[in-house]
């Protein structure tokens, strides 16, 4: 064991000192490239550029941006090329070469290395260059996007190696967009025909701007129309995208309607009972999310799905109190419980104000909800909206099973559809009542779950989605969830398909005019309930 | 003998024009006469403040027309009332003429503000005080019958209705906050100079703007009073208790409806009129649903469907509000949540009714 150890620590010795033979040149020349930076001459500084590239030590992207980025320096005493960070009064140094913290220094005592926008671009370029090599994809695709339209003669080999050894996909797109980029300025006319056949319906901006700017210079005529034909490929593909993207976030808005007005389908549309403090139940919601977060701030990530269950009891506790304590007094006066539930909002929202605060709170958004989902260069959508979307589709389809499927359902609809009926039948009506109360609540109270992650939480969040959740259930038809769906989602795609043409708060004002002149209409809404029930 | 007929067929509504003649005398007296040293002298902020709940009357007495005797539930009352308040609005900012801070003789500030170079067309003829005037009923009374008509006439009621108009003034609302609308965007309307020539801050023309808003009052519950009692009155309550049979025995319901609605809607713009010289801005503030909603529980409150009680409700509820937000400005809004259920739920009939209810008890 002894032995073994002793010849283990001299093996270790011996690998360390062959290392250190074989590297040292190596280092000298990272060492030399780097001090050769502080060069007099930009011509100089230059070759020392590309010099340091040549070395393919992996520190050189890191001196390289340094420099591109002004925050290469020499140190007086010593000439010592440094990379500084900026401190209060001064500089923190790390010597360039080795990357080893050389302290801090004041400002007197160090001065920047000078650089042109040739050596810019330069830099550009040899930074793109070594990042195409780099064993990161997320490197590689980055830099071939930076070599869209910027490939010079020095590059243009580059390019063409990277394309040979490249074997994702993804980037062989790029990089051959890239390359056909290049190909325009060729001065024989069939590689010129064949590279704006390969642009043809490409998404990246930099494409159809080089494709404009050939349109102008062109004199060839086949050619030119070409470039036509590709251009316009490129602005109906484009036109296409920001369709589908208007259509998303219509969908999207559309999903926060539905969310707000699924709870108030429920209580308005199954049991016929207007809850203006519906809003304030999604409040509640809200508010449950953040308290929450404030108990768990360790695990964010997973806040929102402790918050989900959380909210839907605080909000279907509330339901059930509202429900018990003032809508069981007035049921079959819809006016007087409109007014009641109203005050109950007031109450709530004061609630609110005095216990946590009247300014809004922040809710933060876990990591996996932020981002964006890139289709294409001309298409992304942000993950939150996604995510919200097929939450609220997910909500939608779990409530239709609790009515189609369960016997709390099966109750609900008897006693909503007649309920002496029901009542004789055995069911306990009150029972049902609250319970259906609480559900409408409780979905309220998970919509605020949702809405918490894309605007505002106050005191005053609920009155903004009460007036559009009336909305959609009206225009949907009461008492139909698949109405709710129809209508939220309409009315979601026609604002975003109105707003850029009219902008926001006009295109909400036109939406609701025409809700109310489709209601003049259609005083039913879309799916007005049929047989009996219809005519009470 | 007209008196005593009046009387006797409706005492509280002879309370009401009893209390508002004292009104109309005391007050201008205690504030003009009476000198300011005198303990009994009346402030030119407490008559302000007195017009204004009666100009609050006045809406709630509008209210109560078309809700207590037709059952028509409107949640977007205030948006006539702001109506009216901005034809007001519009003929005092006309008369500040080159006053204002940019000293343009033809445009108000905000104009010059956003670089408009002339006068929209809606603005011509709103530095004459009776084109004002007349905008005042017809701007509200025009979108009182149109949405009227449309909605009468499809047979929207209840609480279809009630969201409907709820989204009237919510749009609204949206619409004047908008700069390019020419009606003074966020800020709206304010620093008004002169109305008639006369100036606004000066304590007789504050006198007489609350003498104005107390005969008005007057004479409109009167009116009110007068169609209650009329057959029309009749056929109105008729509506409300069943829609069907009147209409089966032969009334067109949906005009009766909507002329009511109509004459409700100028009231409001009247009252707005009145109201904003008063307090001396109109803002999109005015359009927002809690407004109209707040306009509901003063008639509630009060006692709907007896036009005294609405007038009674208004001006109980805002001097709360007043003392309220003043004092305990945390729990106002505590008291008006807690108003609104408990009246709903254990006062109908308001609290008019419960004193009515323990007299006819008490024989």
């Amino acid at each position: 064991m002894y032995s073994f150890r002793k010849h283990s620590v001299f093996f270790s010795l011996l690998i360390l000192l062959g290392l250190c033979g074989f590297s040292l040149p190596a280092v000298a020349d990272f060492d030399a490239a780097v001090q050769a930076l502080n060069s007099k001459s930009f011509s100089k500084k230059a070759d020392a550029i590309i010099a340091l590239a040549e070395t393919g030590d992996e520190k050189a992207p890191v001196v390289l941006q340094a420099m591109l980025d002004s925050r290469l320096y020499y140190r007086k005493s010593d000439r010592r090329v440094v990379i500084v960070e900026k401190i209060d009064g001064g500089f923190r140094l790390a010597d360039a070469a080795t990357a080893q913290p050389l302290g801090e220094a004041g400002r007197r005592a160090v001065k920047k290395i000078g650089i042109n926008n040739k050596l810019r671009g330069l830099l550009r370029d040899t930074l793109a260059r070594l990042s195409l090599t780099s064993k990161d994809p997320a490197q590689r695709l980055a830099a071939a996007k930076i070599m869209l339209g910027n490939v010079n003669a020095a590059t243009k080999p580059v390019l063409a190696e990277a394309l040979a050894r490249e074997t994702d996909a993804d980037i062989r797109e790029v990089l051959e967009t890239a390359a056909a980029m290049s190909d325009l300025e060729n001065d024989d006319r069939t590689v010129r025909l064949r590279a704006v056949r390969l642009l043809d319906g490409s998404l990246e901006p930099e494409v159809r701007n080089r494709l404009n700017r050939l349109l102008e210079i062109e004199a060839d005529q086949e050619i030119a129309a070409a470039v036509q034909q590709a251009i316009k490929s490129i602005e109906f593909k484009l036109k296409f995208n920001g369709f589908i993207e208007t259509v998303f976030f219509g969908l999207s808005l559309g999903s926060v309607l539905l969310l707000a007005a699924i709870g108030l389908a429920i209580t308005f549309g199954v049991m016929g009972v207007i809850n203006m403090a519906h809003g304030e139940l999604i409040m509640l919601g809200a508010y449950t999310t953040y308290l929450v977060q404030l108990l768990m701030p360790n695990h964010i990530e997973w806040s929102i799905l402790v918050a989900i269950p959380a909210a839907f009891m605080v909000s279907g506790l509330f339901g059930i109190a509202i429900e018990r304590g003032v809508i069981r007094f007035l049921y079959g006066r819809p006016l007087e419980t409109l007014l009641a539930t109203f005050g109950v909002s007031l109450l709530l929202q004061q609630l609110v104000r005095t216990t946590v605060s009247a300014q809004n709170v922040t809710v933060e958004n876990p990591a996996w909800l932020s981002g964006s989902l890139e289709i294409n260069a001309a298409l992304s959508l942000t993950y939150n909206r996604l995510y919200i979307l097929l939450f609220c589709l997910l909500v939608f389809f779990a409530l239709m099973l609790i009515l189609k499927k369960t016997s709390l359902g099966l109750q609900v609809r008897a006693v909503s559809q007649n309920r002496a009926m029901a009542r004789a039948m055995g069911i306990r009506s009150k029972w049902v009542d609250a319970m259906t109360f609480g559900l409408g609540s409780g979905i309220a109270g998970v919509a605020g779950v949702a809405l918490s992650q894309l605007t505002n939480v106050g005191p005053n969040m609920g009155q903004a989605y009460i007036i559009d959740s009336f909305m959609v259930v009206v225009f949907g038809g009461v008492g139909n969830l698949w109405g709710a769906l129809v209508g939220a989602m309409s009315l979601g795609v026609a604002n975003k398909i109105l707003e850029p043409w009219s902008g926001a708060v006009l295109a909400k004002i036109l939406v609701l005019v025409f809700i109310i002149l489709f209601i003049q209409k259609r005083p039913r809404g879309l799916f007005p309930q049929k047989g009996r029930n219809a005519e009470n | 003998m007209i008196l005593g007929r009046f009387y006797r067929s409706d005492r509280g509504g002879a309370f009401l024009l009893a209390g508002l003649f004292v009104l109309a005398v005391v007050v201008p007296v205690l504030n003009l006469a009476v000198p300011e040293s005198s303990p009994f002298h009346l402030s030119t902020y407490t008559v302000t403040l007195i017009g204004k709940y009666l100009c609050y009357a006045l809406l709630a007495l509008a209210l109560d027309l078309i809700w207590g005797y037709c059952g028509i539930l409107s949640l977007g009352h205030g948006a006539f009332f702001a109506l009216g308040g901005y034809a007001m609005g519009m003929y005092l900012m006309r008369q500040i003429g080159d006053r204002g801070v940019y000293g343009n003789p033809d445009l108000p500030d905000f104009m010059v503000f956003l670089n408009w170079q002339e006068l929209p067309w809606y603005w011509l003829g709103f530095d004459m005080f009776w084109f004002a005037m007349l905008m005042v009923v017809l701007v509200p009374g025009l979108l009182a019958f149109v949405f009227g008509w449309f909605s009468f006439r499809s047979r929207v009621t209840g609480v279809y209705l009630a969201i409907i108009t709820q989204a009237l003034t919510f749009a609204l609302m949206l619409a004047f906050f908008r700069n390019e609308m020419g009606f003074g965007g966020n800020n709206g309307m304010t620093d008004f100079k002169d109305i008639l020539g006369f100036d606004l801050q000066a304590d007789g023309t504050r006198v007489a703007l609350f003498l104005a808003s107390v005969i008005t009052l007057a004479v409109s519950y009167v009116i009110c009073r007068f169609i209650i009692n009329s057959k029309l009155g009749r056929v109105i309550v008729a509506i409300r208790d069943a829609e069907s049979r009147t209409r089966f025995v032969g009334y067109q319901v949906e005009r009766y409806k909507l002329w009511l609605f109509v004459f409700s809607a100028v009231l409001a713009g009247i009252a707005g009129a009145l109201y904003v010289p008063q307090v001396g801005i109109i803002n999109p503030g005015e359009f927002a649903p809690l407004n109209s909603i707040e306009l509901v529980i003063w008639v509630a409150v009060g006692g709907r469907g007896m036009l005294y009680g609405a007038v009674l409700g208004a001006l109980l509820v805002n001097y709360a509000k007043t003392y309220f937000t003043a004092a305990f400005p945390e729990l106002w809004l505590f008291a008006l949540g807690a108003l609104f259920v408990l009246v709903t739920i254990f006062l109908p009939k308001g609290l008019v009714g419960l004193w009515k209810r323990k007299r006819d008890t008490e024989p």
